[in-house]
């Protein structure tokens, strides 16, 4: 049996579930082209009024860090607990924080 | 002809609209597991669920405007093929994915139309249910579009099926446009417009499409008409039986 993905090009989802909130990462979709992709998006991610607006990209565009790297990236970060802004109190009317 | 009066001719109206989603829809939902790919299978699932979503407000009006007591399930459900007032073109069967994206986007495109009349119509509930609806209707006409204008540009072998869709289905678009008794006792009322006049509209639309497509309208055939009437290809039947089987066989059954 052949291992060879016939299928077409992979492309990542992002939905933003409403206007001012970040595009988050959804899943992916096959699609030939961008406008093939986001309306494939639109129609298995944002089925039940997930999002507002769709970004999509082919996912061989996406650089990613290796899963080998990840104590020399992350872990440096995880004593450093006075990055947090947990000092501070959120003034009211801050929304999204 | 018999003599109908308003109220009789807005329920046969209602019956038509109704029929068109019940029955295209019941056909995109055989496409459900079978589709080309996992997103266009649930793309025309979805499709499906807007056009029953779409039949169930039109029979409830349509219930209403009866008042016999009868609900959405019940004129889908209880009626034979000649009750059934849906154009020929929603009944045709899939056959491959060209044929069923060429049958939507011609199907579509009419129902665009005819649902931006029917948004100004003066009785109040049926242009609330068009403006609903056409949100729907427009993105069905441009994921049909997409896909006819792709198939058309595509392999060898694609544009063959799309072509071959578009010489079989012509000769049912003539039937979307018919204007029988029931129109023009609501033309009379001033409910709705002579809807035969969207036919140029409609031409124009489809013809560029195609066009951007690489497709040739068929030149000489023979129209068949007569949906709206209740005369029916063989093909209703056998939809019937399969959507009606339960409630027949098990009068009043639930969920």
């Amino acid at each position: 049996m052949s291992t060879k993905d016939n299928q077409l090009p992979l492309w990542e989802v992002f939905i933003q579930s409403k206007s001012g909130n970040p595009h988050k990462h959804a899943g992916s979709v096959h699609a030939s082209d961008k406008n093939m992709a986001l309306q494939n998006a639109r129609d298995i991610y944002t089925r039940r009024g997930e999002g507002r607006s769709i970004w999509v990209v082919l996912s061989e565009n996406i650089a990613a860090s290796a899963p080998e790297d990840e104590a020399e990236l992350f872990d440096p970060a995880d004593d450093k607990v006075y990055r947090h802004p947990t000092f501070y109190r959120v003034p009211e009317g801050v929304k999204n924080m | 002809m018999s003599t109908m009066n308003t109220k009789e001719a807005l329920y046969n109206f209602c019956l038509r609209l109704g029929d068109n989603n019940l029955i295209l829809g019941q056909r995109l939902a055989e496409w459900c597991s079978n589709g080309p790919i996992l997103e266009e299978d649930l793309a025309m699932t979805n499709l499906s669920l807007d056009h029953f979503g779409q039949a169930e407000f039109m029979y409830e009006y349509a219930a209403e405007l009866e008042g016999k007591n009868r609900t959405a399930d019940d004129i889908a459900y209880l009626r034979n093929e000649r009750g059934y007032f849906n154009s020929l073109i929603t009944e045709q069967p899939n056959g491959d994915f060209a044929f069923t994206m060429m049958k939507q986007l011609l199907y579509s495109t009419f129902a665009k139309y005819l649902y931006e009349t029917l948004s100004a119509s003066s009785d109040k509930r049926l242009s609330e249910l068009a403006a609903r609806a056409l949100k729907e209707i427009k993105y069905h006409l441009r994921h049909s579009s997409e896909w006819v204008i792709r198939l058309g540009n595509g392999t060898e072998e694609s544009r063959i099926r799309a072509q071959q869709a578009l010489n079989e289905l012509w000769w049912y678009t003539a039937d979307m446009f018919v204007v029988n008794e029931t129109d023009k006792e609501l033309i009379k009322a001033q409910i709705i417009t002579d809807l035969s006049g969207l036919y140029p509209k409609w031409k124009s639309s489809v013809e560029e499409t195609l066009k951007l497509a690489n497709l040739t309208i068929p030149a000489h055939g023979h129209m068949y008409k007569g949906g709206y009437d209740g005369n029916h290809t063989e093909h209703l039947g056998h939809i019937l039986c399969e959507l009606q089987y339960l409630q027949r066989a098990y009068p009043g059954a639930k969920w």
